[in-house]
């Protein structure tokens, strides 16, 4: 008995994988045409390198929260990388597999911490810290920084820790038998070797730090200015969306989906340059 | 003056090693200073009793379900469409273009923040399609949004399977679909259902795709179309606009509670999966 | 003498390398057809295109006809799922599928649709039997096809090959691995076997060919230097590369 012939089973599982890449297309599609006629309609120039917000008075520059985006992303990456990185040498060199294999899935499970969590620490006791001891709103640009650059942890420990195990253990022990130390062997052989994935794995915590919407909002204040301090209070891009997409309308909604454009623009670019480093990091396989 | 590389060596090991262990103790903070201050306040009453005052009261009986419902419809959309999709790519055809384009886009998709996926959402499910703030809204969305993830981790734990089960089924008259109902996807079922795990782990605990979509009706919900609020919104809107301290405290442990169990029990699978290999 | 393959001027290639050159071979039926060669004379090739199993080599390309029972296997219009039914084959690696021995021999026959539990349990009494395997494991069918020793699950493999019911059973070194006594019992079946099915048995051990096969073909860098009666190859073989083989002097 059969219901339905192999060419049949085959066609319905091409179509069906056509749906993550449609999804994709659709987003686009949705996103681009709400957000691109405002753009044209308001100047690129104007929506890009304007730091007025003022949407009841219909200025929509967001050249202040590109700003606040970049600083809460270097940050979160002055934090989260060399943590990152220095966490996945220290588990696959120095740490013997097995305590490994548990340390490592324990930091993944930081990533399954919803981000609204991370932002209530931030808020209770992060925030309370900065402003205690630098002064400040304390919610600001640096505790954002601080809390995005903990997130992005698992991401650069995970992905980094992958590729450093993919390197042969025949170069390390090369090197070792040549009398290096584990340390002269890490600077002179594995990181050369597990290079682009450490990128890839950095690009992709980049991703995430620039995306992040519900941690970001409730530790960085919010107040859209160009900051002169890490102690200032920002407002992000993906901030920006979901403040005020519950009640804004017309020119204004179109507004904050111009800013998704922006935003989407970025990350495919991004994610571009990760799957290209982490391609590259296959072949060599 | 040259140091000695064996003390160059004991200063990356300290520094290093400071570091992991700087990490692991952020984590195990921020698990703790939840659990700490939310336990106390988690009750079968606050489990199963309604909000009242906007949440300032009472329990958070109608979030339980919204978190229930909306991460299962997203599973059920989401599900058969990555799977299908993983034994298509893994075993249906060559790598070419097309297959490149698909992985292209797969990966692009795993990388959109939610926050897009939420304006995504809102358009077309929301407004477009009309079917307004509701479940099936916020489910479409996440269904999209975990998507990329079953596909890869399924499409990792079919390549598992071993090649040689493959030639015997084909060498004994199976087709290909026989061959992945009767011997692939059997082998790589604990695979995939971790795959399927984290996806769950993720919904539960995602916000800003599920807050422009669903909602955050604090009603029962009682069919697809109606809005509903997840326990991560409530947390949200508790901890942002400051109604109560302790029920966010108490909602933030319920959620992290069930995020762990969920994740644990992919771990637990998965490593299962791999003990049961070798 | 009824052949059940001919195999007419057959050219393969992997890429753009030619691994094997004019093959040109008649198959007798109910016979067991040893092939002999050093590893990478194209045995297993050769093999495997007899069933169409390099089909899943994504850079092959064929040449030439391979007739089974005066059909050509590779037209278009022929079906691959009934030629692996009708030509089984058995792997050099034993490989149990992870199910129990049970399932493992009725798999072929439920992919056609047998669902009858009498007509199974028949079966695979039978087949078991054949590849002489039913005394050791018919009181635990139900366990893992995997907890079986190498020997025993190679004759699992050949047991569910048999299950099938082909015509023509393929074997590809499939002593490599195994211990003598296992080996021995594999011999034993196949000898029985050939009154019903036609065999052809790829082997690197040489002196597995003298006891076994009827006939015996001789391969060298993809090309059949020699065939004949298996006596008369061991014996007095017509070519020099023939007989520097199976004499040691290479392979």
């Amino acid at each position: 008995m059969k219901l339905i012939s192999e060419k049949g089973v085959q066609r319905i599982l091409m179509l069906t994988a056509f749906s993550a890449i449609s999804a994709l297309l659709l987003i686009a599609l949705f996103i681009l045409s709400e957000g691109l006629p405002f753009i044209f309609k308001y100047g690129l120039k104007d929506f890009l390198f304007s730091s007025e917000w003022q949407p009841n008075l219909g200025k929509f520059g967001i050249f202040a929260m590109i700003v606040a985006s970049l600083w809460v992303t270097f940050g979160a990456m002055i934090v989260g990388a060399p943590l990152g990185v220095a966490c996945a040498f220290f588990l696959s060199e120095y740490v013997p597999r097995y305590i490994m294999r548990i340390i490592k899935p324990t930091i993944e499970l930081l990533a399954a911490i919803p981000s609204v969590v991370y932002g209530f620490i931030g808020v209770m006791v992060l925030a309370p810290i900065i402003r205690d001891n630098f002064g400040g709103p304390g919610l600001s640009l640096l505790s954002a920084s601080i809390i995005l650059g903990i997130m992005i942890l698992p991401t650069i420990i995970s992905i980094s820790i992958d590729s450093i195990l993919a390197v042969p253990q025949s170069y390390r022990e090369g090197s070792l038998a040549l009398g290096a130390t584990i340390w002269q062997t890490i600077t002179m052989v594995t990181i050369k070797a597990s290079k682009s994935g450490i990128i890839a794995s950095i690009i992709l915590g980049l991703g995430r730090a620039i995306g992040e919407t519900m941690a970001v909002i409730m530790v960085a204040g919010n107040s859209v200015n160009i900051p002169h301090s890490a102690l200032d209070s920002v407002r992000t891009l993906t901030a920006n969306i979901a403040l005020e997409m519950s009640y804004a309308t017309g020119l204004h909604r179109q507004a904050l989906f111009a800013t998704g454009v922006v935003l989407f623009v970025v990350i495919i670019i991004l994610n571009s340059i990760a799957s290209v480093a982490i391609r590259k990091r296959m072949v060599k396989k | 003056m040259r140091i000695h590389p064996r003390y160059i060596q004991r200063g990356a090991v300290a520094i290093l090693g400071s570091a992991t262990l700087l990490t692991i103790l952020i984590l195990i903070f921020i698990i703790f200073f939840v659990l700490e201050k939310g336990l106390p306040v988690i009750s079968l009453h606050f489990l199963t009793d309604n909000p009242e005052d906007m949440g300032k009261a009472g329990g958070i009986f109608p979030t339980l379900i919204g978190t229930i419902l909306l991460p299962l419809l997203a599973l059920i959309i989401a599900s058969p469409l990555g799977i299908f999709t993983s034994v298509y790519l893994s075993e249906f055809t060559k790598e070419n273009n097309v297959t490149k384009i698909i992985r292209f886009g797969t990966d692009c998709l795993a990388g959109i923040p939610s926050i897009i996926f939420g304006l995504f959402g809102y358009i077309f499910f929301v407004v477009t399609l009309g079917f307004g703030w509701s479940i099936l809204s916020g489910g479409l969305t996440l269904a999209v949004m975990v998507l990329p993830t079953i596909i890869r981790t399924s499409e990792e734990a079919i390549r598992a399977v071993p090649k040689s089960y493959r030639e015997v089924s084909f060498s004994l008259g199976a087709s290909r679909w026989q061959t992945v109902k009767k011997v692939i996807l059997p082998n790589a079922l604990p695979g995939i259902v971790t795959g399927v795990m984290l996806s769950i782990g993720r919904s539960i605990g995602e916000t800003a795709a599920v807050i422009f979509t669903a909602g955050s009706s604090l009603r029962i919900p009682t069919s697809v179309f109606d809005s509903t609020r997840t326990m991560a919104v409530h947390f949200y809107i508790l901890a942002r606009e400051g109604i109560s301290a302790e029920n966010a405290y108490g909602t933030a442990a319920t959620l992290i509670i069930a995020v762990l169990l969920v994740n644990l029990s992919a771990y637990w699978l998965m490593n299962r999966f791999i003990a049961k290999r070798n | 003498m009824n052949s059940k393959f001919q195999i007419q001027n057959l050219n393969f290639y992997f890429n753009s390398e030619k691994v094997l050159k004019e093959i040109n071979l008649e198959i007798p039926a109910n016979k067991i057809l040893g092939i002999i060669g050093p590893s990478g004379s194209g045995k297993t090739t050769f093999l495997r295109s007899l069933n169409r199993m390099n089909d899943f080599e994504i850079t092959s390309r064929i040449e030439g006809k391979i007739l089974l029972d005066g059909k050509d296997i590779y037209n278009s219009d022929f079906d691959v799922v009934a030629l692996r039914k009708k030509v089984g084959m058995v792997f050099a690696m034993p490989v149990a599928l992870p199910m129990s021995i049970y399932e493992n021999v009725v798999y072929g026959p439920k992919l056609d649709g047998i669902n009858d539990k009498n007509k199974l349990s028949e079966l695979v009494e039978k087949s078991l039997s054949a590849a002489y395997l039913w005394d050791e494991v018919k009181d635990r069918l139900k366990t893992s096809g995997m907890r079986l020793s190498g020997g025993q699950q190679q004759r699992l493999c050949l047991a569910r090959v048999l299950a099938m019911e082909p015509d023509v059973i393929l074997l590809d070194e499939p002593c490599s691995g195994l211990d003598p006594i296992s080996t021995a019992k594999i011999e034993d079946a196949l000898a029985q076997l050939k009154k019903e099915y036609t065999i052809i048995l790829v082997t690197n051990n040489t002196k597995q060919a003298a006891r076994v096969a009827d006939n015996t073909a001789f391969f060298l860098m993809g090309e059949m230097i020699e065939v004949g009666v298996t006596k008369q190859i061991f014996t007095s073989p017509q070519k020099s590369e023939t007989n520097d083989y199976i004499t040691g002097r290479f392979g």
